[in-house]
């Protein structure tokens, strides 16, 4: 059966755009119920504090104020997590509202209702917490001392998970080999800071027990399974709407307390409630990402080849579990060997509490981390053994193969092909001319060097084939599905399970469709985030919409086309063998006029005058698709920088990345994943950081001191790909969301150091602020600057 | 956020809201609200009255008067960047209004609420200093009187006016060719400076003042007595930490200014005197 | 409550107001003009920016009374008589936007700024965004949108 290919592969203009751009969108805080109450949470100004009383009197008492509970008056059950990555795992309790201790900026006591916005406000801040100060644990070294505060007394101890993977080959060879580098690396909490905050609209009908979410979420089926048990709802009751969402990057992977909260408020005041998170409150009650630390070791000859790598971590988890908190450097666990073939692998972490925000998924959760590490530490080895870091890369990739192939990390890698992208990368860079420009710098000892920074990277998408969730101890599966309706009109409605927040589902998934069914692009709606109306789906997350989501519309379209056929045998009265599928039609051999397109298929099974037997009226299937493997897309990042050496300035000069997604559906959209993933690459290596003062408290607590990098200081980048088609499924496609950002943040921070590594600078802390670079310089040159 | 609620009141004139500060504990002026409006919406700051004195006639406008140049205390900062008087006769003005906020900001904040609200981290104070712009102020009764601005900045957020006083305009001097730098160290376009030199020369002497080295824009002293003295702009810079007394933020240490501050200072200065 | 009365994409429009209204919550809330978003409260992102006299302004660090006798122009009038405005059109073929959130604030923020400067380079354009944050795109097509736009909006005029 073969399709024409008008529409995968080329930049289809986006369906989403129009109401963009014109202010229509439904975003969260455009919804307005009637009688619809407004609430507020309240979040004493402690770190780590036990809760004595709280008074809510004078609150109760302000205008408008409808009602102020605390965990005493309201019914409701302890916040999801779902990935105990161990048997012996400590899991916290976590209530949307603490009962007696306050444990971190954003631990909230109380929840104000009141008619509207601002009296909402106006009394949050008017209940007071009687609490005692208890001694803040705010980094990982001090919650695993002997002597540690304890963050959750009844576990016994802050260290609540080890988890370790690995000892494959010889572990013997840390110590034996010719060449030993040891690194360690600390990567610093980051907030992911989409644009919209969070915010839900929770309304019931109390007499049917039947409620409704509209949500701000990545997670709209998760978050309903979940939010059932939580609220006590049974899962049937409860229909959950992800509106018009913008953005997440994993911190609307999550199932928040005050979704909890404004469905159980919306029960006990039988009116519509509404919660819209401020910016300064998204820094603490929105989860984190990163934090964590290693410990990087590289067994490796004097020539170049890699014989081992080994990863002991240590992860900030903060003060409670949020939805996988802990699976995160699990995650990572799985790529800390790259697109080389080490002979031994190990890799293990401990996850530790901390009186901070929750750490979870952010931009590509557990991925970067190793990334960053892998990447950090092959820079450190070429720079020690004297050879060229891009020479290296390349004599360590693994072989190219289009089988999967097991790899060192234990699991099934689809296909890889690393060395043309490497290639591809260093021409875009003009990497020969730039060394040459470095070298002219360092001879003239001007005050503005060059650097360059390599990343080749692989990643794990397409989360993911349920066995392996199950064997991992994650508690749901990694499917999804989609539901194709061909309509008699011609016009075609496909329901997918994926959850979109910016990545253009809806015209990717109708380029597929269109080429599969023989139709427009404008032909097709696709509906998404509404557990009603699209019942079965796992969600938007680990660049698994495509791989997974996208995979399952293939097969959804197999079963129409099956039906099809079928029909379109009977119409023209020859066997189903002698039709072929061509020019977008079935069309009979040899007598290619006779023919039905799936249109008109459409419309005969609707009116179903003359149905063969045994078939049923209507075109429609649904596909529930279980992927066998991940996907593992892959590829080389370049950056070039400019480091002003007196004042600690860098500056981007040129940034190239090179990329490899499998197949391309649209080029257009791929470029800007990409773009936007680089430029959080970039944010988080010269940037962003999450900073706490010695009690706890944040200090970058606003916008304005969070460095959320402008169009002046993001470059423009020079995007190219290489196609290694996925084996993992027949659209051949293995996921582009997360690569920008898992590649860049090593590239930036590795040329850095490169500019400057002359001088003895063998490490600058990320992000590389002027002043992180000032004083690695000063303390190379031994404290003068 | 959303602020605590407060009382408004629209002066009609400088007197009626001199008259309303003064008729009002804890009334505070509202001109573009680009330094007030985002503490109070962080309830940071939470005054019982605003004054909006943002329809004041005459407080607005750019006009050369003899060897001065004077600003009306409402002018937008986007008016002050793209003044061709300005770009004329006192050009590192005109140029450091444009580096202040983003363009929205600028399309809002004055130059009178900028110097007014005192914020070390502000980039016109500094300039005001080494410029030696004189402050017009009025208070109760018409009475007027004029401050240096080395005088004017008192201290962390404090000027020298008083809770009835309204600052009415800014004279600055016209240095017309003169050469002149101001050099804003930002770790984002949107940033406040996390330091900030500004440097002019003047009847053959040049002038050096600092943003966020201290509790107050600060005149470079050292830096000055230096250059006087024949220095040449690498030594006099060396002594451009001398009095301060930098903050340490999430932008940058205390230590990592004080060396900052050094190579700026010299910069500036090569640029302003080749100027 | 003070009374405020502007004019709003060319209509008078009226209402009395808290004084502590911000301008973008009395056109998302009072008018239920719901197009311009809010996504800080330290005027650092720009996501709620509007044209206040025809120059871009935050919404949020405005009072709805300081706009009173002023004219306000928002996304859902930058389009007119059903034509997408070429900006619209502009980040529309260039991709200039996935989530969508900041987009009218960009928009607006770049409608301001080519009234100013018809014919900006690239670094005019990245440097007229500084008061606008956006976490999908890297700015990389949307400052390809904005300077398409001032080509094909320069190219008619011509």
């Amino acid at each position: 059966m073969t399709t024409t290919e008008l529409y995968i592969g080329a930049e289809v203009l986006r369906k989403e755009d129009p109401e963009l751009v014109t202010g229509q969108a439904n975003f969260i805080d455009n919804h307005v119920l009637p009688g619809m109450l407004w609430m507020a949470m309240v979040r004493p100004p402690y770190v780590h504090a036990a809760v004595n009383s709280i008074d809510t009197s004078a609150a109760k008492s302000m205008p408008g104020v409808v009602g102020v509970y605390t965990a005493a008056d309201l019914e409701v059950g302890g916040l999801p997590f779902v990935w105990p990555i161990t048997e012996d795992i400590k899991v916290p309790v976590h209530y949307p509202l603490t009962k007696d201790r306050i444990r971190f900026n954003g631990d909230a006591v109380a929840v104000v209702v009141a008619e509207t916005r601002e009296q909402a406000l106006d009394a949050a801040e008017n209940v007071t917490a009687d609490v005692t100060e208890l001694p803040a644990v705010t980094t990982m070294e001090a919650a695993m001392a002997d002597d540690a505060p304890l963050i959750h007394e009844e576990l016994g101890s802050n260290i609540t998970v080890h988890w370790s993977h690995g000892g494959a080959g010889d572990q013997g060879i840390f110590d034996t080999a010719p060449v030993v580098v040891q690194e360690h690396y600390h990567q610093p909490r980051l907030i992911p800071n989409a644009i919209e905050p969070r915010g839900c609209l929770a309304s019931s009908i109390r007499s049917m027990g039947e409620f409704t979410l509209w949500t701000s979420t990545q997670i709209p089926h998760i978050a309903k399974v979940t939010l059932s048990g939580v609220c006590g709802i049974p899962e049937e009751k409860l229909r959950v709407i992800a509106p018009d969402v913008g953005g997440g990057f994993g911190s609307k992977l999550n199932v928040y307390a005050e979704e909890a909260l404004a469905l159980v408020l919306s029960r006990e005041t039988g009116r519509p409630v509404k919660w819209i998170e401020e910016r300064s409150e998204n820094y603490v009650a929105t989860t984190h990402g990163r934090g964590v630390t290693h410990d990087c070791t590289l067994a490796g000859t004097p020539e170049g080849k890699i014989l081992g790598l080994k990863f002991v971590e240590i992860a900030d988890l903060g003060a409670y579990y949020q939805l996988l908190t802990p699976g995160i450097p699990e995650l990572g666990g799985w790529v800390y060997m790259g697109p080389y073939a080490p002979e031994t692998y190990w890799f293990e972490f401990r996850g530790v509490l901390t009186n901070a925000s929750p750490t979870d998924a952010y931009r590509g959760a557990g991925r970067p981390e190793a990334t960053y590490v892998l990447e950090r530490l092959v820079d450190a080895y070429a720079r020690k053994i004297g050879k060229d870091p891009a020479e290296v890369r390349r004599m360590n990739f693994h072989p190219p193969f289009d089988v999967a192939t097991t790899s060192i990390c234990g699991l099934n890698v689809d296909s890889g092909n690393y060395e043309p992208a490497l290639d591809r990368a260093l021409e875009l860079a003009d990497y020969q001319q730039f060394r040459k420009e470095q070298q002219s710098r360092r001879d003239g000892s001007d005050i503005r060097q060059i650097g360059i920074g390599l990343s080749t990277y692989i990643e794990m998408c397409g989360l993911a084939p349920s066995n392996i969730l199950g064997a991992l101890r994650y508690a749901a599966g990694g499917w999804d599905a989609a539901t194709i309706r061909c309509l008699p009109t011609g016009k075609v409605v496909v329901a997918t399970g994926t959850s979109p927040h910016g990545q253009g589902h809806e015209t990717t998934w109708s380029q597929i469709v269109a080429d599969g069914l023989g139709v427009t692009p404008d032909d097709i709606t696709v509906l998404h985030g509404d557990t009603q109306v699209t019942p079965l789906g796992m969600d938007t997350y680990g660049s698994r919409s495509l791989s997974v989501g996208g995979v399952a519309l293939h097969f959804a379209m197999e079963k129409i086309k099956e039906k099809a056929r079928t029909i379109a045998a009977h119409e023209l009265e020859v066997s189903e063998d002698d039709l072929e599928y061509a020019d977008n039609a079935f069309r009979v051999k040899g007598a290619p006029d006779k023919a039905r397109t799936i249109p008109e298929l459409a419309l005969s099974a609707w009116h179903a005058h003359d149905l063969p037997a045994g078939t049923e009226p209507n075109l429609d299937a649904t596909a529930v698709y279980d992927p066998p493997n991940f996907t593992w897309p892959s590829g080389t990042h370049i950056c070039v920088v400019e480091v002003d050496t007196q004042t600690g300035a860098t500056d981007i000069l040129r940034y190239v990345a090179v990329d490899d997604c499998g197949t391309v559906i649209n080029p257009m959209i791929v470029e800007g994943q990409v773009h936007g993933g680089v430029a959080q690459g970039i944010a988080e290596a010269l940037y962003e950081e999450a900073i706490y003062d010695e009690s706890g408290n944040l200090t970058t607590s606003s916008m304005t001191q969070y460095l959320i990098p402008g169009a002046t200081e993001i470059p423009n980048m020079t995007l190219d790909r290489t196609v290694t088609p996925s084996t993992t499924n027949p659209l051949g496609v293995k996921g582009i969301g997360e690569a920008g950002t898992i590649a860049s943040p090593p590239a930036v921070i590795n040329a850095v150091v490169d500019a400057v590594s002359h001088l003895g600078v063998t490490d600058v802390g990320k992000p590389a602020s002027p002043e992180r670079v000032w004083r690695a310089i000063r303390d190379a040159k031994g404290g003068a600057a | 956020m959303i602020p605590a609620a407060f009382e408004y009141a629209r002066a009609e004139s400088v007197d009626h809201a001199i008259e309303l500060l003064s008729s009002n504990e804890d009334a505070k002026i509202l001109a573009g609200g680009h330094s007030l409006l985002p503490l109070m919406r962080l309830r940071l700051a939470r005054p019982a009255m605003l004054v909006d004195i943002g329809r004041v006639q005459d407080l607005s406008g750019i006009s050369a008067d003899g060897d001065s140049v004077v600003i009306g205390a409402l002018t937008r900062h986007h008016d002050v960047a793209n003044s061709e008087v300005l770009q004329e006769l006192c050009p590192i003005v005109a140029h450091t209004a444009g580096e202040i906020g983003d363009p929205q900001v600028r399309h809002m904040g004055t130059i009178g609420g900028s110097v007014a609200h005192a914020d070390p981290a502000s980039d016109m104070p500094a300039v005001m200093v080494a410029l030696g712009a004189q402050m017009t102020i009025r208070g109760a009764g018409g009475a007027s009187r004029t401050v240096a601005a080395v005088d004017f900045f008192k201290g962390l957020f404090t000027a020298d006016l008083a809770e009835n006083e309204v600052l009415t305009e800014v004279r600055v001097p016209a240095t017309r060719s003169a050469g002149w730098s101001y050099i804003k160290f930002h770790r984002r376009a949107q940033d406040w400076a996390l330091v900030g030199v500004a440097a002019v020369r003047q009847n053959g002497s040049a002038h050096v003042a600092l943003t966020n080295m201290g509790q107050t824009p600060i005149r470079a002293a050292g830096v000055e007595e230096a250059l006087n003295g024949g220095a040449d702009p690498a030594t006099a810079a060396a002594r451009a930490d001398e009095g301060v007394s930098p903050p340490s933020d999430a932008f940058g240490s205390a230590e990592y200014r004080r060396e900052l501050v050094k190579v700026l200072v010299r910069r500036a200065l090569e640029e302003a005197l080749a100027g | 409550m003070t009374h405020v009365a502007v004019s709003v994409n060319g209509t008078p429009r009226e209402a009395d107001v808290e004084p502590r209204t911000l301008l973008v919550y009395f056109l998302r809330e009072t008018l239920g003009l719901t197009g311009t978003n809010v996504g800080c409260d330290t005027s650092s992102c720009g996501s709620c920016t509007v044209l206040l006299d025809g120059e871009s302004v935050k919404s949020c660090t405005l009072l709805a009374a300081q706009a009173d006798g002023r004219a306000v122009t928002t996304i859902e009038a930058l389009a007119s008589n059903g034509d997408l405005h070429p900006l619209q059109e502009a980040f529309h073929r260039n991709h200039g936007l996935q989530c969508g959130y900041c987009t009218p604030g960009m928009l607006m923020a770049a409608a301001s700024y080519l009234k100013e400067n018809p014919t900006p380079t690239e670094e005019d354009v990245r440097e007229s965004l500084e008061g606008n944050l956006c976490r999908c795109t890297g700015y990389q097509n949307i400052v390809k949108s904005i300077l398409d736009a001032a080509g094909s909006m320069s190219g008619a005029k011509a």
